[in-house]
């Protein structure tokens, strides 16, 4: 990555442009009119700081809050007046000042004398600016401190000098450390009531290091502190010489946060295709992680197309390079199709393409978890569609603990399976927060239902083994009323699955619909389901990559599932390439009830048979069929071998394989 | 490694850029409201950043309560000409016509005739289902802890204990019919932020925040300007010459001037950081009841 000197002058464009109205008339002025133009010189240089305070009511929280503001002298006077005008009706700190009354926003919360929402603060000092998202502490709100941690560079956990870590102390951490917040302040309060003891700040210290390094925050800092009465908050106390570190002021002033972002792994999350002309043809993103720089070559996602970045255009200047969090629009050396949702990356350093993964998932809705809802999924510029597969367990925010659950409710956390309709690309949470975040939109409500961070493990291969866990799970619950023996001797049959598997063409099909004509004659109840039956509607929106393949039969075999409970035979006809994917099917079906026969064609002759898809697969128009480009693992517990030529046969053979079974005739 | 780091404004600029982004890439019918205020100047040059080298591809909306001052209304008209805005100006032609106006109605029946009702109607009229606002965190409590995008029912109401969690930058945008979002690009500047904004960028603002000498009258400690003929005679007959210029900008009977001499964007900024009375106290809106700006924002109002 080269970057000159003038580069950065881009990036940091103080050019000093002249104000509006002439300048002031008459000589007096003149000094101070530098004076501040040298300040707001300075001043347009500041930093960001983005941080998070955690605490409850009771820890002074509010006061801490008020107090850097105040200090900072960024209360203005009517600010203050309107603040003593409250103080004395609803006021809850006696005849001081209640710092807590200018922090509670709405009306209602004023009256509860808590702050149940997040509310963002901003004051600034000579080197920073600082934007604060106050949150409450309660445990019912813990979706509003997720909220607030979501954005912050930095969380202030205060701790109450006289009760030192509590269980809420442990809470807060735990969520600070779940969304990813790399800096964390430990302020021990109240100092004052307990004679700025040393011996307490050390035990509180050990205390909170003790359980703090099962968790992932890379960055811990004491600072024992006064907020009612200012100690260590803006200026060093002299009432605790022992404490050599920085003020919470100082510390938040000097503490540096530009190498916490995501610089190594380039994501361009297309968010808005620019086209004001036929010449021009922008691509407007957020950089969401990485630096892409002119002349990069880049690989598109989801279509693999590669082509190199030609301008990155921003209404200044076109730039050489970009990097998080600017908001610029690329444009590229050849004409590919890209829309909003697609993903620019280098080609050497992809994320992850997927439609499953774990993730940590916190409900935020009153509405509790529902597994059959299909979720609005929104991940970067992406949305789709997406089901919750799976609760792997619950975390107990108080004690860590995991345990074993069917849904989350309000303000509960979980690890969970998600299955996407789209692939995603993305990146583990902890690598890149902004590939790594997603939230889950109700259908219905529209309210975001859920929100979640993506887990680093598990790829694509080992999914399909996961389904089958998942299943065997939901098998186990529900039971018909109606025994099985019931049917069968109704039926006079057993509610079994014949599964013909073979190749595209190999005349599965046409044994398929023979045998369920011959079964219906004989007085048999038996449904027939194939490929086209299924993928016309059930599952339509499914396509042909392994992963849909696998989801495509995952549904078929829940549905011979639900046939055969209620005593009804299946047949089906699917091409179920491998033994992996069988033996999922089976194991939905159960393995008892499942017969797998296989047609046993060759290649030559399902190519005359079928010859629609070959050709298309040889003229490269389309790929994934199984025995040319995909692997067709022949089965080696087939039942029975068939011949395609030998169709009558055939199906006497299966009536045969079903008598002698007992399926049909039962009795 | 160096070092890529953006300034406070950079980083603020790129968040709203983003966020106007977003918006115009998931509703189907944006709008952006316009008050002429210094703020909607900032909203107006991020918008044109936002698309560059594009149009901005959504109308500017301004709803005109009749009652602005004259100098907002000539700017406003010179610079829609200039650049090209696609501006839609709306007004209650029924109040209007019935007179109704500060003077004889009341600060009350006034901004909700004029204001609020004409801001409904204006986006039921266009079926407009996000509407940009550039109302700012830092400039009322209530304000605090609005989302970004904030969710409007079908009666463009706010219901500030049943909002959507807003994490990362990741905006629930999606809408039933009639429902809308109002969207805040601009939520986490702060007054100074949208100075220096204005100063590195030159953007230009209405001259009425530069001091001048101006007729004023003393209106309960309020220094009302003496805009035009409708100021009732008795209270424009106290009027006086005074050096005044005004913080924000809204329907000139109710909006009290400061005096000053701050003559340049630095001057006002210098004033700002040593006079310390924040913005909204010159609105006299604000005085009806605690709380009210929550009461207004519930009913609709920004």
């Amino acid at each position: 990555m080269s970057a000159s000197n003038k580069n950065k002058e881009n990036l940091n464009p103080n050019k000093n442009t002249s104000v509006n109205e002439p300048s002031p008339i008459g000589g007096n002025e003149g000094d101070s009119a530098l004076d501040i133009k040298a300040f707001l010189d300075q001043d347009q240089k500041k930093d960001l700081l983005r941080l998070l305070t955690c605490g409850s009511v009771d820890d002074g929280k509010s006061t801490l809050i008020g107090r850097l503001m105040f200090d900072s002298k960024m209360l203005y006077e009517d600010q203050l007046s309107a603040l003593e005008r409250d103080s004395k009706r609803i006021g809850h700190a006696g005849e001081d000042i209640d710092y807590a009354l200018l922090l509670d926003g709405l009306k209602a919360e004023r009256e509860q004398g808590i702050t149940i929402d997040v509310a963002y603060r901003y004051f600034s000092t000579a080197k920073r600016k600082f934007i604060i998202a106050d949150t409450p502490g309660h445990e019912q709100y813990t979706r509003n401190m997720v909220t607030g941690a979501s954005t912050a560079n930095l969380a202030i956990v205060l701790i109450d000098a006289r009760y030192g870590v509590i269980t809420q102390t442990r809470r807060h951490t735990f969520l600070v450390s779940l969304l990813g917040i790399k800096h964390v302040v430990v302020a021990i309060n109240k100092m004052d009531l307990m004679d700025f003891s040393q011996k307490v700040y050390d035990k509180i210290k050990a205390d909170y290091d003790s359980f703090v390094t099962q968790l992932d925050i890379p960055d811990v800092t004491f600072i024992p502190i006064s907020a009612l009465k200012g100690d260590n908050v803006v200026e060093r106390s002299e009432r605790m010489p022992w404490y050599k570190g920085q003020s919470l002021l100082q510390f938040l002033e000097n503490l540096r946060i530009t190498s916490d972002r995501n610089f190594t792994d380039m994501r361009y999350p297309v968010q808005f295709v620019l086209r004001p002309d036929i010449k021009f043809r922008g691509f407007s993103a957020a950089v969401a992680s990485g630096i892409i720089s002119k002349g990069d070559e880049i690989l598109v996602l989801p279509s693999l197309k590669t082509s190199k970045v030609k301008s990155i255009v921003t209404y200044e200047k076109e730039l050489d390079y970009a990097f998080p969090p600017q908001s610029v629009t690329v444009t590229l050396e050849d004409e590919i199709d890209i829309s909003r949702g697609d993903m620019l990356v280098h080609p050497d350093n992809q994320p992850r393409i997927e439609r499953q993964f774990e993730a940590m998932l916190v409900w935020m809705d009153v509405t509790p978890m529902n597994l059959t809802t299909q979720f609005y999924i929104k991940h970067t510029s992406n949305t789709t569609k997406a089901r919750i597969d799976q609760v792997k367990y619950k975390v107990d925010v108080n004690s860590l603990e995991k345990q074993l659950i069917e849904h989350l409710n309000l303000n509960e956390i979980g690890r969970v399976v998600i299955t996407t309709s789209k692939p995603l690309f993305f990146d583990p949470y902890k690598k890149n927060r902004q590939t790594g975040s997603f939230i889950l939109i109700d259908p219905i409500t529209h309210n975001t239902s859920a929100v979640g961070m993506i887990i680093d493990r598990l790829d694509g291969k080992s999914l399909s083994s996961r389904i089958t866990d998942v299943d065997k799970e939901k098998i186990a619950l529900g039971k018909s009323l109606i025994q099985r023996d019931q049917y069968q001797g109704k039926y006079n049959q057993k509610g079994e699955t014949i599964w013909i598997s073979g190749l595209h063409g190999s005349g599965k099909n046409e044994l398929a619909f023979s045998l369920e004509k011959r079964l219906f004659e004989n007085g048999a109840i038996a449904v027939m389901i194939d490929g086209s039956s299924v993928r016309s509607g059930l599952n339509r929106e499914l396509d042909f990559t392994p992963a849909d393949r696998a989801e495509n039969l995952r549904r078929v075999a829940h549905i011979c599932k639900l046939l055969n409970d209620q005593g009804i035979i299946v047949i089906c006809s699917f091409i179920s390439r491998n033994n992996s994917l069988r033996d999922q099917i089976a194991e939905i079906i159960g393995k008892d009830k499942f017969h797998l026969f296989y047609m046993d064609a060759t290649l030559e002759y399902c190519k005359n048979n079928k010859p629609e898809l070959y050709d298309l697969i040889e003229e490269g128009k389309t790929k994934n069929l199984p025995g040319i480009d995909l692997e067709y693992e022949i089965p080696a517990n087939a039942k029975i071998n068939f011949k395609p030529e030998e169709n009558e046969l055939n199906i006497d053979k299966v009536l045969d394989y079903l008598a002698a079974n007992k399926i049909f005739p039962h009795h | 490694m160096m070092e890529y780091s953006l300034t406070n404004l950079r980083e603020l600029e790129a968040e709203a850029i983003h966020i106007i982004r977003e918006v115009a890439a998931e509703f189907e019918n944006p709008v952006m409201l316009y008050s002429i205020g210094k703020d909607s100047s900032v909203m107006v040059r991020l918008a044109e950043k936002a698309f560059y080298p594009g149009k901005v591809p959504f109308p500017l909306m301004h709803i005109d309560s009749k009652w602005k001052f004259k100098e907002m209304v000539e700017f406003r008209d010179k610079y829609a000409k200039e650049k090209g805005w696609d501006l839609i100006v709306h007004y209650n032609k029924e109040g209007f016509e019935s007179g109704i106006g500060p003077f004889t109605h009341g600060s009350k029946v006034h901004t909700d005739v004029m204001k609020t009702q004409a801001l409904l109607a204006g986006l039921n009229k266009y079926k407009f289902d996000a509407a940009f606002g550039g109302a700012r965190r830092d400039e009322e409590k209530s304000r605090a802890k609005e989302r970004i995008f904030s969710f409007r029912d079908k009666f463009h109401q706010w219901d500030p204990k049943n909002q959507r969690p807003e994490l990362w930058n990741i905006y629930n945008a999606r809408v039933q019919k009639g429902e809308s979002i109002r969207v805040f690009p601009i939520s986490n500047w702060t007054e100074l932020d949208i100075w220096q904004y204005i100063r590195l960028e030159n953007i230009p603002i209405v001259p009425l925040y530069y001091a001048k000498e101006r007729p004023v009258v003393n209106v309960d400690g309020n220094l009302i300007m003496v805009d035009d003929h409708r100021m009732p005679k008795e209270i424009a007959a106290r009027a006086e010459m005074k050096k005044v210029r005004f913080r924000t900008l809204g329907c000139y009977p109710l909006t009290g001037a400061i005096e000053s001499e701050a003559e340049t964007i630095e001057e006002i900024v210098e004033e700002m950081m040593t006079v310390t009375v924040s913005e909204r106290t010159t609105r006299v809106i604000d005085f009806d009841q605690e709380g009210s700006m929550e009461q207004k924002k519930r009913e609709g109002y920004f």
